[in-house]
């Protein structure tokens, strides 16, 4: 197990290399100048020049790459262009809000998602499936646009229950020490923060968990549906078992492992793609720094950006990888 | 053990359930704790106000950028030597009280307003304002960018300051190398706003997200993204202002989330409110809609060095082919004026007596067929892929200017691409025709002419690729013309020429809108798109 752990870390280094290279050839592939993004409509073209050169973008690709990566392995993510701060600090905020938010969403998603599928394969063909079924492939043809903006309008401006942007109460700010404002409001005590931050999540987890529940709970129906066919379970049934206890101890055991992959993936699909959430509900994250940044031709946040995505991507996929093992014993990894 | 992991996976399960349970029926009790305890603390006295807006500012040294969304905060935080009218561009007093300018016009001397204080207790002084000058003429287009308003910095030839120096505590001279007309409106503009020499010095580069000026609130906090605090300066000179205590600029990127956040009591100004939705606002008791007064023009270049736009008939031929007020009905709410020529009628030399090109298919035809395309042509026609205020809805304004090309016989193929792009391809005259706009800084008539339509602009903003000698000896002329009226007469000779040739097809001067909460009182828009919030205040 620890082998292999460390193993896969080091199968890291490659991706995240082609990654580097990947972004780096894309967008210097698009035209647009980023001096001129930087200085705006009203500078002159002598001004562009010189911050062209100022920021090294008229040397070749292959050595802005080559600094890109010296730098990189310095443990330095470069600085952005547009603000001048240094990334590796400036990024922090950013992602914490992004965990934040997806870690509620999944939290939502898994639970109802695997539980609706669960029951809708207990009680396959029942109104219950049905019902959830379709509920299911709504969510996953729902635009999150148009449903963000409706769960604002329902919960907030008719039912006046929920805020419908941000991360706190701007009247009433919440101080921040880790960015993670579920956890600064308990480090300071401030309950009722506390349950503004989460009035304030409510919404944008919900928007965001659509998608993911929809295709958990699809994915859990169809593999528990399966297991609930195989012997052992009919045997475990004849022996006069609980049927909860065939279901949720038996059954979903072997059936998990399809979908902890399919959680895996979308937790790692959120952090990165949640731009359409969080431009909708005001949330200043990852995908909305990242996306600022491509209109604003800011190469190094764009670059480093998509490289800690990509890098959470492939961290989250090795953690479901592992807990394939803590789930399900047969699986190892010792050779 | 493998019971054991089951059980413990369960329990974990069953009790995020419970907590998520715990969690949302809270949220459905407490449903009216978001809004009581706001309207039990603040009805006493209401006096923090939430500004929604698209963007995040990029600096908050107003003098880095020439960032809109960077002003609407600075504005705020500094002053400068004269400042613009409440909702104009005439020049009062503003750290200065008063001045004093020599017949040439090379002299300015200005008397400073005593016992002003920076926000970290300087003494604001002769000195402060020498010291901000000379940081800035001693730099370049990429540190002070809007500096080029006082014609390049030191060492370039066509900088028009000459030296500032205290002549005493209270009193700084401006030595000019040539008379610039609109030198007192440059003066009053946001990034010529004085800052704490103490301040700069210390923080260096930092200062950006630190600044200190003289204004009516201090900076408190930024949360990139997110929001900005300012809070109310207690030393302020003007005795009992600034009336609010606190100011929070919030990034609210989606339109209709903004307005939703400012139904909800969320907000309570809205920055960028859509023509479409200024019937909700005003069906909504407690909302009021503000107007901006307008100081733009959003307009088509037809780049002139392009075929066959090379030919003045065929850029009036496509003038009279475009119904301005069917566009301005659908796309503005019929609220933004028609425009004629490339400034918009407030600003002083507007030629008034020039007549439109009338909307009329019939001459557009014959002129064309006078020019050798009898048969019409197939153009690119570019639009501007984000919402401007004078702007709101490129597309759709492309595709009815279309269908008018259309029929004239033009075939033009509506095209977009990102923003960053489209300015550089603009710029350099890659497109046949394009959509773009400009929102004056100023207030002056150079900032719209010679900016967008002189010889010397093409490689920056003269993206049609205009050049005129005629006009360019006029506009040039204007500059250094002190006398008002003689100058105005330039101005609008310098019209007449640019209306014959036809660069453009000038569209619209809109009216952009805000949309604020009714109990905001005495929100007056500026012009230029940034104001002072010093006497906004809640009614009682």
């Amino acid at each position: 197990m620890f082998n292999y752990t460390v193993r896969r870390l080091f199968s890291l280094i490659p991706v995240l290399f082609g990654m580097t290279l990947v972004v780096f050839a894309i967008i210097h592939a698009i035209p647009g100048n980023p001096a001129q993004v930087i200085l705006g409509q009203r500078a002159t073209a002598a001004a562009i020049e010189n911050l062209t050169r100022e920021l090294g973008l008229d040397r070749p690709w292959y050595i802005q790459y080559v600094d890109y990566l010296g730098q990189l392995l310095q443990g330095d993510l470069g600085t952005s262009l547009r603000t001048r701060g240094p990334i590796s600090e400036e990024v922090w905020p950013y992602l914490a809000a992004t965990f934040e938010l997806t870690l509620v969403a999944m939290l939502v998603a898994v639970v109802i998602g695997v539980n609706a599928g669960i029951i809708s394969a207990w009680f396959s063909k029942s109104w219950f499936d049905y019902v959830a079924m379709v509920v299911a492939l709504v969510g996953v043809s729902m635009p999150i646009f148009w449903l963000g903006l409706m769960l604002q309008w329902g919960f907030s401006i008719e039912l006046g229950w929920l805020p419908t942007t941000g991360r706190n109460n701007v009247r009433d700010p919440i101080e921040s020490i880790t960015n993670l404002y579920l956890v600064d409001t308990l480090l300071q005590g401030r309950f009722d923060q506390f349950t503004t931050a989460i009035k304030h999540l409510a919404l944008p987890s919900m928007a965001l968990a659509t998608i993911p529940m929809a295709i958990i709970a699809r994915m859990t129906r169809a593999t528990m549906l399966e297991v609930m066919k195989s012997d052992y379970v009919r045997t475990a049934r004849a022996k006069g078992l609980r049927m909860f206890w065939v279901v949720y101890k038996h059954s979903l055991k072997n059936a998990i492992i399809p979908v902890l992959t399919v959680i895996g993936l979308q937790t790692g699909l959120l952090l990165g793609g949640a731009i359409l959430t969080e431009t909708i509900f005001g949330w200043p994250g990852i995908g909305r720094y990242v996306y600022d940044a491509i209109s604003y031709r800011d190469y190094p946040v764009i670059q480093s950006g998509i490289l800690i995505i990509a890098a959470i991507f492939v961290l989250i996929n090795l953690i479901v990888d592992l807990l394939y093992v803590v789930v399900d014993p047969r699986i190892k990894y010792n050779k | 053990m493998k019971k054991s992991t089951f059980k413990t996976l369960l329990v974990a399960f069953l009790a995020i359930s419970m907590f998520l349970v715990g969690c949302s029926s809270k949220t459905n009790q407490n449903s009216d704790d978001e809004k009581d305890p706001v309207v039990k603390e603040e009805t006493p006295a209401k006096d923090t106000l939430v500004y929604g807006r698209g963007g995040d500012s990029v600096s908050l040294d107003p003098i880095s950028t020439t960032e809109g969304e960077t002003f609407k905060v600075t504005e705020n935080i500094f002053e400068t030597l004269v400042s613009f009218g409440e909702q104009d561009t005439t020049i009062n007093p503003g750290l200065a009280e008063s001045w004093t300018v020599t017949d040439d016009g090379l002299n300015y001397e200005f008397k400073l307003r005593q016992g002003v204080k920076f926000h970290d207790g300087t003494e604001f002084n002769a000195d402060a304002v020498v010291f901000n000058f000379n940081r800035w003429m001693n730099g370049n287009e990429e540190q002070f960018p809007y500096y080029t308003m006082f014609g390049g910095y030191k060492a370039d030839e066509g900088h028009v300051i000459q030296e500032v120096t205290a002549v005493d505590a209270n009193t700084v001279k401006f030595v000019l190398k040539r008379p610039q007309a609109p030198f007192l409106k440059n003066l009053a503009m946001s990034p010529f706003a004085i800052s704490s020499p103490a301040a700069i010095e210390k923080q260096g580069e930092a200062y950006r997200a630190n600044p200190v000026g003289t204004g009516p609130f201090k900076f408190v906090e930024w949360k990139e993204n997110d929001t900005i605090t300012l809070e109310k300066n207690a030393d302020y000179w003007q005795a009992g202002l600034p009336k609010l205590n606190k100011v929070i600029f919030r990034v609210i990127p989606e339109n209709t989330a903004r307005l939703n956040a400012l139904v909800s009591g969320e907000i309570d100004v809205m920055d960028g409110l859509n023509n479409s939705d200024e019937a909700t606002v005003l069906a909504n008791e407690n909302l009021q809609v503000l107007e901006r007064p307008s100081m733009n023009v959003g307009y088509i270049g037809l780049t002139n060095t392009r075929k066959p736009f090379d030919n003045k008939l065929v850029r009036q031929a496509i003038n009279h082919a475009i119904d301005k007020q069917s566009i301005i009905d659908a796309f503005y709410g019929g609220t933004a004026q028609p425009a004629i020529n490339p400034m918009p009628p407030a600003i002083s030399g507007y030629n008034d007596a020039i007549e439109p090109y009338p909307y009329d298919l019939e001459k557009a035809k014959a002129l064309l067929a006078e020019a050798g395309y009898a048969d019409g042509f197939t153009m690119d026609l570019w639009a501007m892929p984000v919402a401007r205020p004078y702007m709101p809805e490129a597309m759709k304004v492309a595709e009815v200017i279309q269908a008018s090309l259309a029929e004239i016989g033009v075939t033009a193929n509506i095209q977009s691409v990102d923003w960053a792009t489209y300015l550089d391809q603009a710029k350099n005259g890659e497109y046949d025709a394009f959509m773009l706009g400009w929102t004056g800084d100023n207030g002056d008539a150079d900032n719209f002419l010679y900016t967008l339509l002189d010889k010397d602009s093409i490689g920056s903003n003269n993206s049609a690729m205009y050049s005129s000698d005629e006009l360019h000896d006029i506009l040039i002329q204007a500059q250094t013309e002190v006398d008002e009226d003689a100058r105005n007469e330039l101005y609008k000779k310098a019209q007449e020429i640019i209306h014959e040739d036809a660069p453009w097809v000038p569209l619209v001067h809109s009216i952009p809108l805000l949309a604020a909460g009714k109990d905001v009182v005495n929100y007056k828009p500026h012009p230029t798109g940034s104001e002072s919030l010093i006497n906004v205040e809640f009614a009682k």
